[in-house]
């Protein structure tokens, strides 16, 4: 029987996609926060959704296709799909 | 010569692709409503610059699922040309048209200024009408302009010479590094690229913009050729 199952996808830049926003925040804090060391900041997004499936597997394998067609840019970006619990 | 410049909920320079076209070079130009997967039969196909889908999730992915631009798409493999701007630009590479992405500027500023541009390729059905190595000023209006693409990506742009424009300085140097003719840090200096068939083609800066002599950053109405071109070469 299919039900609503809350996903959870996390997109991250890949590594060696300058990060402009990471580094601003980055400088920022340093600057607020002299006495601590702050060192690769890298922003992300959480994207959550509640997708109709008869089971958690395909839920997430629904999910992945979302990220695959639209949700995640493979050129710059990573993704990691968990069950939101 | 019909051209039909597509419109997103967001889409800030249709007006002015359309005034360049019917009131500038005399051509036939209607726009073409996202919602509705129809082309009116155009011949040309621009996707004009604003912050389509407010720029949501990343500039230019949600437009990418309009109606409208799956017709878009089955014109360009087609052959059909197509030309996007800013946002359009941002748009094609979202769409798979065009190879790369664009990424935030590298200063975390909307950079608002014109830019000096460096023709390469001049066998695209919008850069038939300049010289190779012609310099054109035009303006920038962007966040997000700052071209990036793996190194095999990059390798085959070269290789396939897809580089159509790059940044430069008034008098044609090119230096990636360079905030003063870079403004954006796109890799290499790349202002704007086409697909391997040349039919479809991509530029931040915004030729529409400098199509009179009234508004030309020198007086000199240098976008116009981008636009003026098809006719003959059609």
């Amino acid at each position: 029987m299919a039900s609503s199952i809350g996903i959870q996808v996390l997109v991250r830049l890949k590594a060696g996609v300058l990060d402009v926003q990471g580094k601003t925040i980055q400088s920022s804090l340093q600057g607020a926060f002299p006495d601590h060391v702050i060192d690769h900041v890298r922003v992300g997004k959480l994207i959550e959704m509640e997708v109709e499936a008869s089971s958690q597997e395909e839920a997430i394998e629904k999910a992945r296709i979302l990220c695959e067609q639209i949700l995640v840019n493979p050129v710059i970006e990573s993704f990691e799909i968990k069950p939101l619990l | 010569m019909k051209v039909g410049v597509t419109v997103f909920p967001g889409s800030n320079c249709d007006q002015d692709v359309l005034h360049a076209y019917k009131n500038v070079v005399g051509y036939d130009a209607v726009p073409l409503w996202h919602a509705e997967p129809d082309l009116k039969d155009c011949d040309l196909i621009v996707v004009p610059g604003g912050f389509s889908y407010g720029d949501y999730l990343r500039t230019g992915a949600l437009a990418r699922l309009s109606p409208v631009m799956s017709r878009v798409k089955e014109f360009a493999d087609a052959g059909g040309p197509v030309l996007g701007i800013c946002n359009g630009f941002q748009i094609l590479c979202e769409a798979g048209l065009l190879p790369g992405v664009l990424l935030q500027n590298v200063g975390m500023r909307f950079l608002s200024r014109f830019v000096h541009v460096r023709i390469e390729q001049v066998d695209t059905p919008f850069t038939s009408r300049y010289e190779s190595g012609e310099i054109v000023t035009a303006p920038i209006a962007h966040f997000e302009g700052n071209y990036f693409a793996d190194a095999e990506t990059l390798q085959s742009l070269k290789d396939n010479k897809q580089v159509v424009f790059y940044y430069c300085s008034s008098d044609g140097v090119v230096d990636p590094d360079c905030r003063q003719t870079n403004p954006n840090g796109s890799l290499e200096a790349i202002g704007g690229v086409c697909n391997r068939q040349r039919n479809v083609v991509g530029l931040m800066p915004h030729p529409e913009r400098v199509v009179e002599e009234l508004v030309g950053a020198i007086g000199v109405a240098q976008g116009l050729k981008m636009f003026r071109q098809q006719v003959e070469s059609n």
